[in-house]
């Protein structure tokens, strides 16, 4: 299990529970994977406190799928909201304290209105929910603001309990594999520096998002490399889904990019421009702060760019305004907002404004993994979380959905895992093991040999850094790409001569990082010719050349793989996956969009065997069976 | 906070590689420009970045949740993240936390120990029943989770560890850390276990007696965790377990 966030720990349990050996591996502990720095909660339609009547699954569902503006795998996402109840609750019985439902009169802010709402006493005690953004109940559960560290203590706490061994300071640098299957990895100890070889008979990627392509652009903690991205794309023959869908977060402090949770808009928070105005209630009337992440962003980034930013010595901002919720709410519900006001800005939020603006903030691409989360192309190898492309987030993930996709992937994931093993043939092969041992110890001493001189490995991150957030950003276009991927294969070019400028034996911080960064620019390259090709607007993929989403020729995945030796990606594309709901208006954000040229049936027709043709492997079960068409017709908000 | 400083900032910096045959431990000093709102992170990297490639020191998520940049700064356990320079003298002395294992420089391995630690107060919920997915959860007060969540706050950065006089000089002693994970279950009534369960872990000299009191770690908790609170909590739970042991008739 390569990563010990939420959902490598979630799917070690599932599958050691299964009586298999299990060995985690993780760059830092496991509670400082940053899992830990989720804030605002959890979506599952437990459907408890008043402003929820009337949820379900079925709810869940669809605004699931009108979040990723139909680019999600509709199967997946159905799977997805029916588990993530039970999730929760499970989570409960590992110890979560979720913020519990208190009867009778409780005062939010709702639109800009102080609301008293009868909280029911049938209710009582049970696990509570807030707002978040895109969605048409009240969903999300949560801790105060310290979601997903109390998640991550929780789950933690039962990988030593039942004594799953954890390996931290330990980074995966290669698969094993033999072209077929993947026979484990080749690892290097940050403590020591020493490379070794762990085989096993599944491997597991879960190694969160790839943020960190945006340079200090991002709310993602500095480990979030997309490293497991790298592991994949590295064997030629597993692809990346969807790189180019890019989340960007309404609110990240400005300018240090720490996140802000959603859940600050969710408990009623406003967002001013300079003039002090909520310019959003009359831009998005039916949702207001509260539309999906995607379209909050892009309606703030038009507002500062149209001159109505706060002017600072970073650049425009915008106000995030928290005043009205008050001392006590945020000082308890919404506590570690507080603290990162206090200590990063010296402010206090129930009197003073905070500044904010859109920045990168999750990764709905990854390693394409089939519904049971088994990679494209390698048996034995699996993925699961943020750096999986499991695909219920298609091309802009609601808030809320990840921390509980991480938790029902887990689960999943986990227990095919567990029957794969228990399925598959002969053991992994120590022979291919020692090969690409020697293949790595080659690759270390090059890059020791290498003379030093030119810029420094950090300058070219820096400028990385700044092709992205620059070119990539909540805006693109066909030209500005362009620029971008000259740039990027620039600088690949440039990584690949740079040497290093001290030696020191052990873990070495310039060579764990002279490691990292090729494969972050390819990364970024997959990104950048992904979104270059898709000549279209979807979720947080955003063209100004191409405004709007094309279902006639985009309703489709992208899938990238790189050969060895080739000088950048070759993209390929599937169909989204089985639609149950049509594509149509999402409810909020732009309402135009070309339709689709086919019938559903028709479309439909060509998933399984598109996806097959794509090196899908296998499933335990087949394609669709999870999928309860028309189930949501009657749901509230259903379309007629 | 002035934004006028521009000081150039002098930084002397415990240096050792235990890899390294050839290396002692040892000061090293470092000046640097200091630049508005500059945290310890941004310094610590831009040192590397710019002097000394080799420094090591542990950042993962520069917001002050993920525990992994505790340090000592200026001779007191902080996070190194949220500690901004404007708030120091020109001359900024970093060391790394005592108490734990050093794996380089600033770098120690809080891991191992908070992973053993765990181990020993068996800080999980001991589950009344099996897991049942067709029930509804468990009710819960909302202030009694929110007593929970007050104590689950603790980011395990060890700088209380590190302030503490017992557990710097006697290992087996649990460290406030360890007290505060013992009543965050304790309270919890998820929890099958009693009061007399954890008492052989608590209220010894390992636990809750060791203590000395002075409370230098509640003073450099960065999550300020109500540690006082939590002490009084152990010793009146441990005072009405030896009483109900000894009210227990002889058998
Ligand atoms: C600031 C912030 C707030 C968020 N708030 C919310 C929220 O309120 N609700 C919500 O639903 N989502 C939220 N998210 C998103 C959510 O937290 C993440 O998507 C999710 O936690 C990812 O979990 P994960 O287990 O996939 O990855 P991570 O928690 O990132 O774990 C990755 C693991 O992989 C390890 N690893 C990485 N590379 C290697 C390698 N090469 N070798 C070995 N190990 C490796 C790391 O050490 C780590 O253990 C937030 C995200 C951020 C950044
Ligand atoms: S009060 Fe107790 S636990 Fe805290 S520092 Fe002093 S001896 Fe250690
Ligand atoms: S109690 Fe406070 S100082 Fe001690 S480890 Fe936890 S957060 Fe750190
Ligand atoms: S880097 Fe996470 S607490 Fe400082």
């Amino acid at each position: 299990m390569i990563g010990a966030g939420l959902a490598g720990e979630r799917c070690a349990i599932e599958a050691a529970a299964a009586g298999h050996s299990v060995l985690i591996l993780s760059l830092v502990p496991p509670r400082r994977s940053h899992s830990c720095a989720a804030q605002g909660g959890m979506q599952a339609a437990l459907g408890n406190c008043a402003k929820a009547e009337g949820d379900s699954p079925d709810v869940h569902f669809l605004d699931t799928v009108r979040g990723s503006d139909w680019g999600a795998d509709q199967e997946v996402a159905r799977i997805f909201a029916d588990t993530a109840p039970l999730a929760v609750r499970e989570l409960a019985h590992f110890g979560v304290p979720w913020t519990r439902l208190r009867p009778g009169i409780n005062r939010y802010h709702i639109k800009g209105e102080q609301v008293d709402v009868d909280e029911p006493t049938d209710k009582a005690g049970l696990i509570m929910h807030r707002d978040f953004g895109g969605t048409a109940k009240w969903r999300a559960c949560y801790a105060a603001a310290g979601t997903g560290h109390a998640t991550l203590y929780a789950v933690d706490s039962q990988v030593v309990r039942l004594g799953i061994d954890v390996l931290d300071r330990m980074e995966a640098i290669a698969l094993v594999h033999d072209g077929e299957r993947c026979h484990g990895a080749v690892v290097r100890c940050l403590r020591t520096g020493r490379l070794e070889t762990i085989l096993a008979r599944a491997t597991v990627i879960a190694t969160g998002g790839y943020g960190r392509i945006y340079g200090g652009y991002t709310s993602n903690a500095v480990i979030n490399e997309g490293m497991g991205a790298v592991l994949a794309l590295d064997t030629g023959i597993v692809p990346l889904g969807n790189m180019e869908a890019v989340q960007f977060h309404p609110t990240g402090l400005w300018p240090a990019g720490i996140l802000v949770t959603e859940g600050c808009r969710g408990d009623g928070g406003y967002l001013l421009n300079a003039a002090g105005e909520r310019f959003l209630v009359a831009l998005e009337p039916e949702k207001q702060e509260l539309a999906s992440r995607d379209v909050v962003s892009r309606h703030m980034m038009n507002e500062i760019l149209a001159g109505r930013g706060v002017d600072s010595p970073n650049g425009p901002h915008l106000w995030l305004d928290l005043r009205h919720l008050g001392e006590e709410h945020l000082t308890t519900r919404l506590r570690e907002i507080y603290e990162i006001c206090h200590d990063f800005l010296g402010i206090k939020p129930w009197e003073d404004l905070v500044p904010v603006r859109p920045t990168q903030h999750y990764s709905m691409g990854g390693v394409r993994v089939n519904k049971d989360g088994q990679a494209y192309g390698l048996a034995g190898l699996f993925a699961v979380g943020e750096a999986a492309c499991w695909d219920m987030h298609g091309f802009n993930r609601l808030g809320g959905n990840s921390l509980a996709e991480t938790i029902v992937a887990g689960r999943i994931v986990g227990a095919r895992i567990a029957d794969f093993v228990t399925r598959a043939g002969p053991g992994p092969d120590a022979a291919l093991g020692s090969a690409e041992l020697k293949a790595q110890e080659q690759r270390l001493r090059d890059l020791a040999q290498r003379p030093a001189g030119g810029r420094s490995l950090y300058q070219l991150r820096d400028e990385m850094g700044e092709i992205m957030m620059n070119r990539l950003g909540v805006f693109r276009t066909g030209e500005e790409i362009e620029a971008a991927v000259r740039d990027l294969k620039r600088l690949l070019q440039e990584a690949g001569s740079i040497g290093l400028r001290a030696t020191a034996p052990g873990p070495n911080p310039e060579l764990t990082y002279a490691l990292r960064l090729p494969g972050m620019l390819r990364l970024a390259l997959v990104t950048a010719e992904g979104a270059l090709a898709r000549r279209e607007s979807r979720g947080a993929h955003h063209r100004i050349d191409y405004p709007q989403r094309n279902d006639a020729e985009w309703l489709n995945r992208t899938l990238a793989r790189w050969l060895p030796g080739a000088e950048g990606p070759r993209l390929s594309y599937e169909p989204v996956g089985l639609l149950d709901l049509p594509p149509g208006h999402r409810g909020y954000g732009a309402s135009g969009y070309v339709d689709l040229d086919v019938s559903l049936e028709a479309y439909n027709q060509r998933v399984a065997a598109a996806q097959s043709a794509e090196g899908c492997l296998e499933t335990a079960e087949p394609v669709g069976s999870s999928l309860r068409p028309g189930a949501w017709r009657g749901a509230f908000s259903a379309p007629n | 906070m002035s934004q006028a400083a521009q000081r150039t900032l002098k930084f002397e910096i415990f240096r050792y590689n235990p890899e390294d045959p050839a290396s002692k431990p040892h000061m090293q000093a470092f000046e640097l420009q200091e630049t508005p709102f500059m945290s310890l992170f941004i310094a610590l990297n831009k040192l590397r970045e710019e002097q000394d490639p080799t420094l090591q020191f542990d950042f993962v998520c520069r917001s002050a949740v993920c525990g992994s940049c505790g340090m000592m700064v200026n001779g007191r356990p902080a996070l190194a993240c949220k500690t901004l320079t404007s708030q120091l003298e020109r001359t900024i002395r970093l060391h790394p936390l005592p108490a734990f294992r050093l794996v380089g420089d600033l770098a120690v391995d809080t891991g191992s120990w908070f992973r053993g630690m765990t181990e020993r107060v068996q800080g999980w919920i001991e589950a009344k029943a099996p897991f049942d997915p067709d029930a509804v959860e468990e009710r819960m007060d909302d202030e009694v989770a929110r007593a929970i969540y007050e104590r689950e706050r603790c980011i395990e950065c060890g700088c209380c560890v590190a302030s503490c006089a017992v557990a710097n000089t006697r290992p087996a002693f649990v460290a406030p850390a360890g007290l505060n994970r013992i009543a965050r279950f304790m309270m919890d009534p998820r929890d099958r276990r009693k009061t007399g369960d954890w008492f052989e872990v608590f209220a010894s000299d390992e636990g809750v007696f060791g203590c000395l009191g002075l409370m230098a770690c509640q003073d450099v908790c960065p999550k300020e965790l109500p540690l006082r609170e939590v002490y009084a909590y152990l010793r009146r739970k441990s005072l009405t377990g030896i009483l109900s042991r000894r009210a227990k008739p002889a058998t």
